[in-house]
C-alpha cells in the first residue's frame, strides 16, 4: 500500500476512528463508575442482535433515527442546520394520530398513505417556518429549530392531556388509532413495523435524488455556495425552503412510525430523543443517505441494547448519549484534522486531499 | 384589601421575574462575550446543565455553597475549554461542536447522577437562602423584588456592569469586538485572536455554569435530569434580542424571565388552562422575539467562522 493510499485510508475512515475512540472513552467512563465495560458492551450487542426480539427492537428504534437522520442530512446538504428534528417528529406523530383517529371508513390502503402524508405535511410545515425566517429575515435557524422542539413537545403534551386524551386514561395518551391506520408488522413476533422499510426506501430515494437528479445537483450547489448557485441561476430561497420542508417531512414520518406502527396511540413524550440521535447519525454518515442506514442501525442498536445493559449490568443507559456526544465531537475534530500542523506534515507530499467536511461551512453571506 | 392583595401579587410576580431571569442572565451575559469574539456557543445549554450538576456535587461533598458555585463554574468552564479547543484551535464547526457538547453534558450528568446519587434524584443538599440586604430590603415593593433575593442574584447584579464596562470601555473589550468583527485585521494589529477567543469562550462557560448553579442550589436544592430544559437556548435568543450588548441581553432575559414567572402563576392559580400551554410561553416569546423584532440583526461579522492564520 503506497503512502498516498495509506493517507486516504486514514482520512476516509475518520468516522470509524471517531466511533472507536468514543466507545473506548465510554468504556473508561463505565469502569470509572465501577462497571465492567466488556460485560456492558456485550450486553448491548446481545440485547441488540442476540435474538429475534432484540433485533426487532433494534429495527423499531432504527426506523425513526433513519427517517429523521435522512431529513437532517438533506437540510445539511442545502446548507441548513435542522436541529429541530425532535419537534418535527412530534408534529408528525400528531398529524398521523389525527388522521388515524378521526378519518373513519377508509380501507387501509388509503388510510395509511393519508395518515403518512398528514405526518409529512405537519413535520414539513414545522420545519418550513424556521427556513422561511432564515431566507427572508436572516434569523439563525439553529436557535429557532431548537426553541421549536420545546414548543412541539409541550404542544403534543397539551393535545394528549386535552382534546385528544383517551377518556379515563391513567396516563396521558390518545385513544387507539383505527385499525385501518395501523402500519403492518414485518417481524410480528418482535413488533418490528414497516416504518423501517419506509426508511430504507427513503434512503435510496434520497441518494438517487442527490446524486442522479438535476434537483439534487441544485440542492448540493446551494449547500456549497449560495452566491455561486444564485449566479448559476438557481433560486437559493426556493431550494432551501423545499429541502427544509422535505427534511421536516422525513422527520415527521419518523413520528408517524412511532404512532402508527408501535403504540397505535399518541403518547405524551413519545420520542426519547430520536431527533438528536438523527443528528448524530446524519453527521457521522457525512450526510450521505446510504451511509445513514449504517449509522442509524448503530444508534438504534445502542438504544435497544442499552436497555438490556441497564437491566443486566446496571450501567445507566445514559451512557449511550455520552457515546453519541463523544463520537460527534471526535468526528468534527477529525474532519478538520488536516488543518492541524502534525496532520499537515503527515499529509504533505502530494497525497490526495481528504474529503472536505460535508457539513455546512457557515459563511455569513446575506441571502437575497 | 383587594388593592393590597393585587400589590402583593405584583410584588411576588416581579420578584419571581428576577429569580427566573438570573440563570438566563448569567448564561446570556457570558454568551455575549463568546459571540462578540466570534464563537457561537450553542453549548450554553450543556454548560448550564453541567454547572447545575457540579453545584449539587460541590454542595454535597463540601457543604460550602461558594465552593459549589466554584465547582459549577469549573464544570461549565471545562466544557467551554473543549469548545474552544475544537472551534478555535482546530477550526471545527461551531454548531456541530455545540450539539456534541450538549449531548455530552446531558448524557454525562444523567449518567453520573444515576451512579453517584443512586438514581434517587432527590438527595437534598445545602442551598442558598434569601439574603435580605439591610435597610434596602425593608423598602416597600423594591425591597422584596430587588433586595430580598439569594446571593447569586446580587453576584449577577455586580457582574453585569463589570461585563458591560470591560466589553465596551476597555482596550481588551475593543480587542474582543475587533476579533469578532474582523479577525484578520485584529491579527495584523498584533491582537492575539486565539487567546482572546479562548478567554471569551471560557468566560462564557464559567458564567453559564454559575447560571446552572442557580438552577440547582438557589431556591431548590437538588439536581434533576435535564433540569436546564432549554434555558441555554432561550439565553441565546436573549443575546440576539439584546443585540449582543450585555445590558440588552440581560433586559431580554428579564422579559423571558417574566414569561416564566407568569407561566408558573398560571399553573398555580389553576385557571383551567392545561399546564403545557403556559409552559410553552417563554419558548414562544423567545421565538417571536427572534423573528418579529430582530429583523436584520447585526451579528458579529466573524461569528461562526473559524480563523486560520496561515490561509489567506
Amino acid at each position: 500500500m503506497g503512502g498516498g493510499r495509506w493517507r486516504l485510508f486514514v482520512f476516509r475512515l475518520i468516522p470509524v476512528w471517531a466511533l472507536c475512540v468514543a466507545l473506548g472513552l465510554g468504556a473508561a467512563f463505565i469502569s470509572l463508575a465501577g462497571g465492567n465495560p466488556w460485560t456492558a458492551y456485550w450486553a448491548v450487542a446481545h440485547g441488540a442482535f442476540g435474538d429475534v426480539f432484540g433485533f426487532g427492537a433494534t429495527l423499531t428504534r432504527m426506523a425513526p433515527i433513519l427517517l429523521a437522520g435522512l431529513g437532517v442530512a438533506l437540510a445539511a446538504r442545502v446548507g441548513l442546520f435542522n436541529i429541530g428534528a425532535e419537534g418535527q417528529i412530534y408534529l408528525g406523530g400528531l398529524g398521523a394520530a389525527w388522521v388515524g383517529l378521526y378519518v373513519p371508513g377508509l380501507p387501509a390502503a388509503l388510510h395509511i398513505p393519508l395518515a403518512l402524508a398528514a405526518s409529512g405535511v405537519a413535520g414539513g410545515l414545522w420545519a418550513l417556518l424556521p427556513a422561511y425566517l432564515r431566507v427572508t429575515r436572516g434569523v439563525n435557524e439553529v436557535i429557532t429549530t431548537l426553541l421549536m422542539n420545546y414548543i412541539a413537545i409541550q404542544g403534543v403534551g397539551y393535545v394528549v392531556n386535552g382534546p385528544m386524551m383517551e377518556p379515563g386514561a391513567p396516563y396521558p395518551f390518545s385513544p387507539v388509532l383505527l385499525d385501518s391506520a395501523h402500519l403492518p408488522l414485518i417481524l410480528p413476533e418482535a413488533d418490528a413495523h414497516a416504518g423501517i422499510l419506509l426508511g430504507l426506501a427513503a434512503a435510496v430515494g434520497l441518494h438517487l435524488l442527490l446524486h442522479r437528479a438535476a434537483l439534487g445537483y441544485r440542492i448540493r450547489a446551494v449547500g456549497f455556495s449560495p452566491p455561486a448557485a444564485a449566479y448559476g441561476g438557481i433560486s437559493v430561497r426556493r431550494t432551501m425552503l423545499g429541502a427544509m420542508f422535505v427534511s421536516g417531512a422525513l422527520a415527521g414520518l419518523a413520528g408517524a412510525g412511532e404512532v402508527m406502527g408501535l403504540k397505535y396511540r399518541l403518547f405524551d413524550r413519545f420520542s426519547p430523543g430520536y431527533g438528536f440521535d438523527a443528528i448524530a447519525a446524519a453527521f457521522l454518515a457525512g450526510n450521505e443517505p446510504l451511509l445513514v442506514i449504517a449509522t442509524s442501525l448503530f444508534f438504534g442498536a445502542l438504544r435497544s441494547g442499552g436497555s438490556l445493559m441497564q437491566r443486566a449490568v446496571g450501567t445507566p443507559v445514559a451512557i449511550v448519549i455520552v457515546i453519541q456526544g463523544l463520537s460527534i465531537l471526535l468526528l468534527t475534530l477529525g474532519l478538520v484534522l488536516h488543518h492541524w500542523e502534525p496532520a499537515r506534515r503527515f499529509l504533505r507530499g502530494g497525497g490526495p486531499r481528504p474529503a472536505p467536511a460535508p457539513a455546512v461551512e457557515r459563511t455569513n453571506v446575506e441571502l437575497s | 384589601m383587594s388593592s393590597f392583595l393585587s400589590l402583593q401579587v405584583l410584588v411576588d410576580f416581579l420578584a419571581a421575574t428576577i429569580r427566573m431571569a438570573t440563570p438566563l442572565g448569567f448564561a446570556a451575559v457570558g454568551g455575549v462575550f463568546s459571540e462578540r469574539s466570534g464563537v457561537f456557543n450553542i453549548a450554553l445549554e450543556g454548560m448550564m446543565l453541567g454547572g447545575a450538576f457540579g453545584a449539587v456535587m460541590g454542595s454535597h461533598l463540601t457543604g460550602n455553597l461558594w465552593v459549589a458555585v466554584l465547582v459549577a463554574g469549573l464544570a461549565g468552564g471545562a466544557l467551554a475549554l473543549v469548545h474552544a479547543v475544537a472551534c478555535v484551535s482546530f477550526g471545527a464547526n461551531q454548531v456541530v461542536t455545540g450539539v456534541a457538547l450538549n449531548l455530552l453534558a446531558l448524557g454525562g450528568t444523567t449518567y453520573l447522577s444515576r451512579v453517584i446519587l443512586r438514581g434517587a434524584n432527590v438527595e437534598r443538599v445545602r442551598a442558598f437562602e434569601i439574603l435580605p440586604i439591610p435597610v434596602l430590603g425593608d423598602l416597600p415593593v423594591l425591597g422584596p423584588v430587588l433586595f430580598r433575593q439569594t446571593a447569586l442574584v446580587y453576584l449577577l447584579a455586580l457582574l453585569l456592569p463589570i461585563a458591560t464596562v470591560v466589553l465596551l470601555k476597555t482596550p481588551w473589550g475593543l480587542a474582543v469586538r475587533a476579533v469578532g468583527e474582523y479577525p484578520r485585521a485584529a491579527d495584523t494589529a498584533g491582537i492575539g485572536v486565539t487567546g482572546i477567543r479562548y478567554t471569551c469562550v471560557i468566560v462564557s462557560g464559567i458564567m453559564a455554569g454559575i447560571g446552572g448553579a442557580f438552577l440547582s442550589i438557589s431556591h431548590v436544592n437538588m439536581f434533576t435530569e435535564n433540569m436546564s430544559a432549554g434555558r441555554g437556548f432561550i439565553a441565546l435568543a436573549a443575546i440576539i434580542f439584546g443585540k449582543w450588548h450585555p445590558v440588552g441581553a440581560f433586559g431580554a432575559c428579564l422579559i423571558f424571565g417574566a414569561a416564566d414567572a407568569l407561566q408558573l402563576r398560571i399553573q398555580t392559580y389553576d385557571l383551567g388552562i392545561p399546564y403545557q400551554v403556559p409552559v410553552m410561553l417563554p419558548y414562544v416569546l423567545a421565538l417571536l422575539a427572534m423573528c418579529g423584532l430582530v429583523g436584520r440583526s447585526p451579528a458579529p461579522a466573524a461569528a461562526g467562522i473559524p480563523y486560520r492564520k496561515e490561509e489567506s
